[in-house]
């Protein structure tokens, strides 16, 4: 077989054990007053990678950003750069840099004035401090706007202005809090491939704070889940999405269906649950973490389950009965809101294939669910 | 009915205008009197104009006063400045609260007993240092700069809080140490701030009569004091001419103010008009 062009190569260093990490925080915590902000966080993030971290609004992620720049000082822990230990470093000789969620671009200097202005502070050559800031302005192709001042840019051009100013300096990690929640949507999603697009280029480490799970999705290497100031679950997009670990994540990325029950009975390939909120018994894949006996969420993504008026004979996937009591259109795809016997809701969703389907789902019809046991998440 | 509502809006308009501005205006007509008599008006005259320039006592204390008023405006903006940037900027440190209550003090403080606890000071440092030698223009400074101190820092310290401190963050996170992020950020940024202080205190000084009054000496005196006690004596047109001047000078400098902030408005509107225009 052919060996793959590099750029198709996905690289994968945190699953490489001779790989060491370019930025470990080890054991990070922040208290204002009784409150604890970031909870004894450990994180190893490795060059080049594009990391998000993501959670709801006060969860701590801002706080967490501005340790790692120097503005707020760690309660407690310490982390390193490259192997070098930060925290006794003010933050003007960090090689780190932060791109602010309000851009903070300063509004008395001009477009160039703002972007020269970190490498003034490093001392370098006239001549060298205009080549980077043409380079920057190139790379997020504001050249024509070099003399305008800030109030004179729309909020797009003010967004690439606060990222070329942090990036002409070549930090060794690039932190940048919110960088898209300011912009429209349609502006955010073609911005969004544009910053991959320059991280690519550069290389450079980027650390990226959201509160946006799509965004996170798409944009990151991996993302670090973060709910009241803890670390929940890291791993890859497709880590996050199909194997969550805990109630929180399955919660807080996309939407999930979960039947609490008891592992009632252990086989060969399989696992039987019994779950109240079904009324039958659901398999799920064998697992030698579980055992019989056992407390568990059995949990079901909404576009994994399959629904028909008509009655499936697949004996190895799990059916349910229901009836349908709510529907929603989206356009590419329809969510439908069953009700199960018991009373539990049951989400799904499934693709609009053809535009007018003569059998189309609708309310009060009692339909089928049903999906494979491979696809299945449990939560202990 | 609204019609009726803004009927008593303009007659209570006509009457608070009327109120503040008459007797502004009886003053400057009768700065053109020829009498003596300050309450008939007899005929046009620049005779009042001609008396004033030509009596050195008031041309010497506006000169003074002017010249403290300058001085202790600039003093103080500078001291305010900075206490205003120590008070918001600095990390909470014990004693802060207090720090600026002590700040703010001095503006409640009625200024007859902030003028007399001066004069205590002044003499008992001369008795013990020597300095000041006497009392006057240094002594009259020192207690204006005392102060307008407290007016800069209260507009500073507002100025401040109102401030995106990310921008002096951001400064740093570049690579700029305290010191250049002072000159290079905040003091741009606070430069309307620092003017307004600047001209307060200006003002503060220019006119102020109590403070002045415990501490100046025989050798100088301002302005203000030379008014008032020119009035004991009896009004006579010349201070009348002499407020005619002041309003004219102050008057001025408002209408090119306010033209130049005007201009600076719309040019400011039409640029973010203009951005948002190209974003579409
Ligand atoms: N300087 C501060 N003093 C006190 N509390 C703070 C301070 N900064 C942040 N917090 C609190 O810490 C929590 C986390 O804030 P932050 O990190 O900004 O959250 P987010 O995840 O939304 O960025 C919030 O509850 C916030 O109120
Ligand atoms: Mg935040």
């Amino acid at each position: 077989m052919e060996p793959l062009e590099e750029k198709y190569i996905d690289p994968q260093p945190w699953l490489d054990k001779n790989e060491k990490p370019f930025l470990e925080i080890r054991s990070v915590t922040k208290k204002f007053g009784d409150f604890t902000a970031v909870d004894k966080v450990n994180l190893e993030i490795y060059k080049g990678e594009l990391f998000c971290l993501l959670g709801g609004s006060g969860c701590g992620k801002s706080t967490l950003l501005r340790i790692l720049a120097g503005f707020e000082t760690a309660t407690e822990g310490s982390f390193f750069i490259d192997g070098v230990d930060m925290t006794q470093i003010p933050p003007y000789e960090r090689p780190v840099n932060m791109m602010f969620q309000s851009y903070a671009i300063f509004p008395h200097m001009s477009v160039e004035k703002n972007i020269a202005y970190g490498l003034k502070r490093d001392g370098l050559s006239k001549p060298e401090v205009k080549t980077r800031v043409e380079e920057g302005l190139k790379l997020v192709q504001l050249s024509q706007f070099a003399k305008r001042k800030p109030h004179q840019l729309s909020g797009g051009q003010q967004q690439r202005v606060a990222l070329a100013r942090a990036l002409v300096k070549h930090p060794k990690v690039l932190l940048l809090d919110e960088p898209l929640a300011a912009l429209d949507k349609k502006l955010r999603e073609k911005t969004q491939f544009e910053l991959m697009d320059i991280q690519y280029k550069l290389g450079i480490t980027f650390i990226v704070v959201t509160h946006d799970q799509e965004e996170a999705m798409t944009l990151s290497t991996r993302i670090a889940v973060m709910n009241q100031g803890k670390i929940k679950q890291i791993g890859t997009p497709t880590d996050i999405y199909e194997y969550p670990q805990s109630r929180f994540t399955a919660n807080f990325i996309g939407s999930i269906n979960i039947f609490e029950g008891i592992v009632k009975e252990s086989l060969s390939e399989s696992h039987v649950v019994q779950s109240e909120e079904t009324q039958c018994d659901l398999l799920i894949d064998r697992d030698s973490s579980i055992h019989t006996g056992e407390k568990i969420g059995v949990a079901i993504r909404p576009e994994k389950i399959h629904l028909s008026r008509e009655e499936p004979d697949k004996q190895d996937f799990n059916t349910l009965r229901g009836k349908v009591l709510d529907f929603g259109y989206i356009g590419n795809l329809s969510v439908y809101n069953v009700k199960l016997p018991s009373g539990k809701m049951v989400k799904v969703s499934s693709p609009n294939q053809n535009r007018y389907s003569k059998h189309r789902v609708t309310w009060d019809d009692i339909v089928y669910l049903t999906w494979e046991p491979a696809n299945t998440v449990v939560i202990l | 009915m609204n019609s009726k509502r803004n009927y008593y809006i303009l007659t209570g308009m006509g009457f608070g205008f009327a109120f503040l501005y008459i007797p502004i205006l009886l003053l400057m007509v009768f700065s053109f009197n020829e009498a003596k008599v300050t309450t008939r008006w007899s005929s046009f005259s620049l005779k009042w104009y001609q008396a004033l320039l030509e009596n050195d006592a008031i041309i010497n204390a506006a000169l003074i006063s002017l010249k403290i008023a300058v001085i202790s405006a600039t003093i103080a903006t500078i001291v305010g400045v900075l206490a205003g940037i120590a008070l918001v900027r600095f990390k909470k440190f014990k004693g802060k609260t207090l720090f600026s209550g002590l700040m703010v003090a001095p503006m409640v403080m009625p200024e007859v007993i902030t003028g007399l606890s001066l004069l205590f000071l002044f003499v008992a440092m001369e008795e013990l240092i020597g300095w000041p030698d006497g009392r006057g223009m240094t002594t009259i400074t020192i207690a204006h700069i005392t102060f307008c101190i407290t007016f800069v820092a209260v507009i500073i310290q507002s100025r401040l809080q109102g401030m995106d401190e990310s921008l002096e963050e951001a400064a740093m996170d570049l690579g700029g140490r305290p010191i250049r992020i002072l000159f290079d950020i905040t003091l741009p940024l606070i430069t309307p701030a620092m003017i307004s202080g600047w001209l307060l205190s200006f003002t503060l000084s220019l006119d102020d009569v109590i403070l002045a009054s415990f501490v100046s000496g025989p050798s100088s005196t301002t302005l203000p004091l030379v008014i008032f006690s020119k009035i004991k004596l009896g009004i006579s047109p010349d201070i009348n001419a002499l407020a005619t001047l002041i309003i004219g000078i102050v008057a001025i400098g408002i209408v090119i103010a306010a033209w130049l902030m005007n201009k600076k408005e719309k040019a400011y509107q039409r640029d973010i008009q203009m951005a948002v225009a190209q974003n579409e």
